[in-house]
């Protein structure tokens, strides 16, 4: 099943990469594509397939968040994606993390249709594409049509704080390096409350694992929430449907009632006719 | 990092240039096929950058130039005049901080930099070239029935809610960052990012459209999307976008869900690209039509907007209603 594609990309991968198993080769194509620079070329639609979603620390199956919704909505269970289980959240933080998931429904920032951060648009259930030159990347995604510049060999800090952070990259070996600043502290980091504050440093690794594999680790500091670093790992899984394209996913219409329903005119309610549109 | 202020300085030659750039890009032209520009390091075209894009034309032409569509020198003297003492006046801080006076969008103070609102000479007399006479045709009869169908569905239910409210009220679409694009009113930017098949063009407010470029021809039976779906190719010089397949509520100036657009980007010189389009759709008008104007580049890069994240507009706008309402009973 195994086959050895390339000792040097073997070599590489298990220093960067202790953890992750070894890849499955895919028909004949065993090397992950490069630019004509030699670099990895992470050009394509990647995306995660777990719970992290749900909740990065291992969970048992949850019900869902309203009742009346059922088991198509429920929480399925899943391993963790955290190196050591559990986030070391310092003891007031992992209050408010508790308190976020008890107000999850009307607090959790992906409800409302907003951007949804780094790491969590990573590992969000929809597809994201990245394009790739030799001095740029730009990562597109499809929820809330989310993007972000990656500037290669970049150092400039961030002008202002943003959702989707600012992202200086570097190439180490054959793993990009994504250092992240310059948050708002608005993101969660899923649905189950877990979140990082405005001050947080979040350095990210992509490394080839096979043509149609990345690894994707991310490295969180946050001195004001959590007592050390702490770090996520997860594949990220190449879409390879023939000519796949993101399809455009705007969730603003769909979060209208719950951010604005308080608003509405009294006696009224949600016309329902807009919903076939 | 292409220029800054120098660009005022540069002017003045740039008048000197513009007639013979002017007539580059004029539709419905053959595309231009140079191949002599910029190239990336896979030999596409070069055509990747932050533009501003402003530009001194109306987007219809006045009358009284008929279908002349270049001013003359003394006519396009004076539109220069206009927009460099324009762009002068953008940075002018000389209002009192905390007075009513001090509130207006002075670029400056806003920290919005030396490039928003930057714009290259144009010598044209309006953005639309086709028809001739610079005016968009008139709409079908049917347009108007369209139009009064859709207001008598939502008569009286404007402020009930946010769904009845317009979509850039509800941060959906823009007419500067939907195909076709043209300038706004402000944060009239537009990011274009190229990589190997593919480039990627992003409205500072709009969405990005992530457009192969590979030769594939737009799927037939495409999913209705608020930006419609776009495949590109290269025509020489120039990136032809090819766009369809818009929701019926895109509804571009009163357009239909049969909306076809083509672009067409061409670099015209190191810091500007003709944006040319011209749209077609049989439902709402009798002939095609469309225009052209230039991008600038810019030093700057493209910031996250975040527009629903940050619309507290929508919020004040049906808060306000209810206000309203509740005063009205209230006199009653």
């Amino acid at each position: 099943m195994t086959r050895i594609p390339n000792t040097a990309f073997i070599l590489i991968a298990a220093v960067i990469c202790g953890a992750c198993a070894s890849d499955e080769a895919d028909g004949d194509t065993v090397e992950f594509p490069r630019t004509a620079g030699g670099q990895p070329d992470l050009s394509g639609v990647w995306q995660a397939v777990n719970t992290a979603h749900w909740n990065l620390e291992p969970h048992v199956p949850g019900y869902p968040v309203l009742l009346e919704l059922g088991a198509q909505f429920a929480v399925p269970p899943g391993p963790g994606v955290v190196d050591g289980g559990e986030i070391p959240y310092l003891p007031e933080a992992r209050a408010e993390r508790d308190r976020r998931f008890a107000n999850r429904l009307t607090d959790d920032p992906e409800g409302k249709c907003y951007l949804g951060g780094v790491p969590r648009s990573t590992y969000m259930p929809y597809p994201f594409q990245i394009l790739q030159n030799a001095d740029d990347i730009l990562i597109v995604y499809q929820f809330a049509t989310g993007t972000r510049r990656l500037f290669v060999d970049g150092a400039e800090p961030a002008p202002l704080d943003s959702w989707m952070g600012w992202s200086n990259a570097r190439w180490e070996g054959d793993t990009l390096v994504v250092e992240v600043t310059g948050f708002n502290g608005q993101t969660w980091l899923d649905r189950a409350g877990n979140y990082a504050s405005a001050g947080a440093k979040v350095t990210e690794r992509y490394t080839p694992l096979g043509p149609d594999h990345l690894q994707y680790e991310a490295t969180i500091e946050d001195a004001s929430v959590y007592s050390r670093p702490w770090t996520i790992r997860m594949p990220l899984y190449r879409i390879v449907d023939e000519g796949f394209q993101l399809l455009e996913f705007k969730c603003e219409p769909f979060a209208e009632e719950k951010v604005y329903g308080h608003l509405r005119k009294p006696g009224t309610e949600f016309p329902e006719e807009v919903r076939s549109q | 990092m292409k220029h800054s202020m120098t660009r005022l300085n540069r002017s003045i030659l740039a008048v000197a240039v513009a007639g013979a750039l002017a007539s580059v890009a004029a539709l419905p032209a053959a595309a231009q096929s140079s191949d002599s520009g910029p190239r990336t390091a896979w030999g596409d075209p070069d055509i990747a950058g932050v533009y501003a894009q402003y530009t001194t034309a109306p987007l219809e032409r006045p009358e009284q130039f008929g279908e002349r569509e270049f001013l003359t020198d003394e006519e396009f003297a004076e539109v220069e005049n206009r927009r460099l003492t324009a762009r002068e006046l953008n940075f002018e801080s000389d209002t009192e901080p905390g007075t009513a006076a001090d509130v207006h969008y002075n670029l400056d103070q806003f920290a919005l930099g030396a490039n928003e609102g930057v714009s290259s000479p144009n010598r044209r007399t309006s953005i639309v070239t086709l028809p001739a006479n610079g005016r968009i045709p008139a709409a079908l009869p049917q347009v108007a029935e369209r139009r009064t169908a859709n207001q008598a569905r939502t008569r009286g239910r404007e402020y009930d809610g946010p769904e009845f409210r317009s979509l850039t009220e509800r941060c959906i679409v823009w007419s500067s960052t939907l195909p076709p694009i043209l300038p706004g009113g402000y944060n009239s930017n537009m990011q274009i990012f190229q990589s190997p098949g593919y480039v990627m063009i992003q409205g500072e407010m709009g969405d990005p459209r992530v457009i192969p470029t590979d030769g594939r021809a737009l799927p037939e039976n495409l999913l209705p999307q608020w930006n419609g779906t776009s495949v590109g190719r290269w025509e020489g010089d120039t990136l032809v976008v090819e766009t369809a397949g818009f929701r019926r509520e895109t509804a571009w100036r009163n357009s239909s869900e049969k909306l076809h657009v083509t672009e067409k980007f061409t670099r015209v010189d190191e810091d500007t690209l003709d944006y040319a389009f011209t749209v077609v759709d049989p439902e709402t008008w009798a002939e095609p039509w469309g225009g052209v104007y230039p991008i600038t580049e810019m030093e700057n890069v493209l910031f996250e907007y975040a527009c629903t994240e940050g619309n507290y507009g929508m919020a004040n706008i049906l808060s306000g209603e209810r206000a309203r309402e509740r005063e009205a009973a209230a006199g009653q």
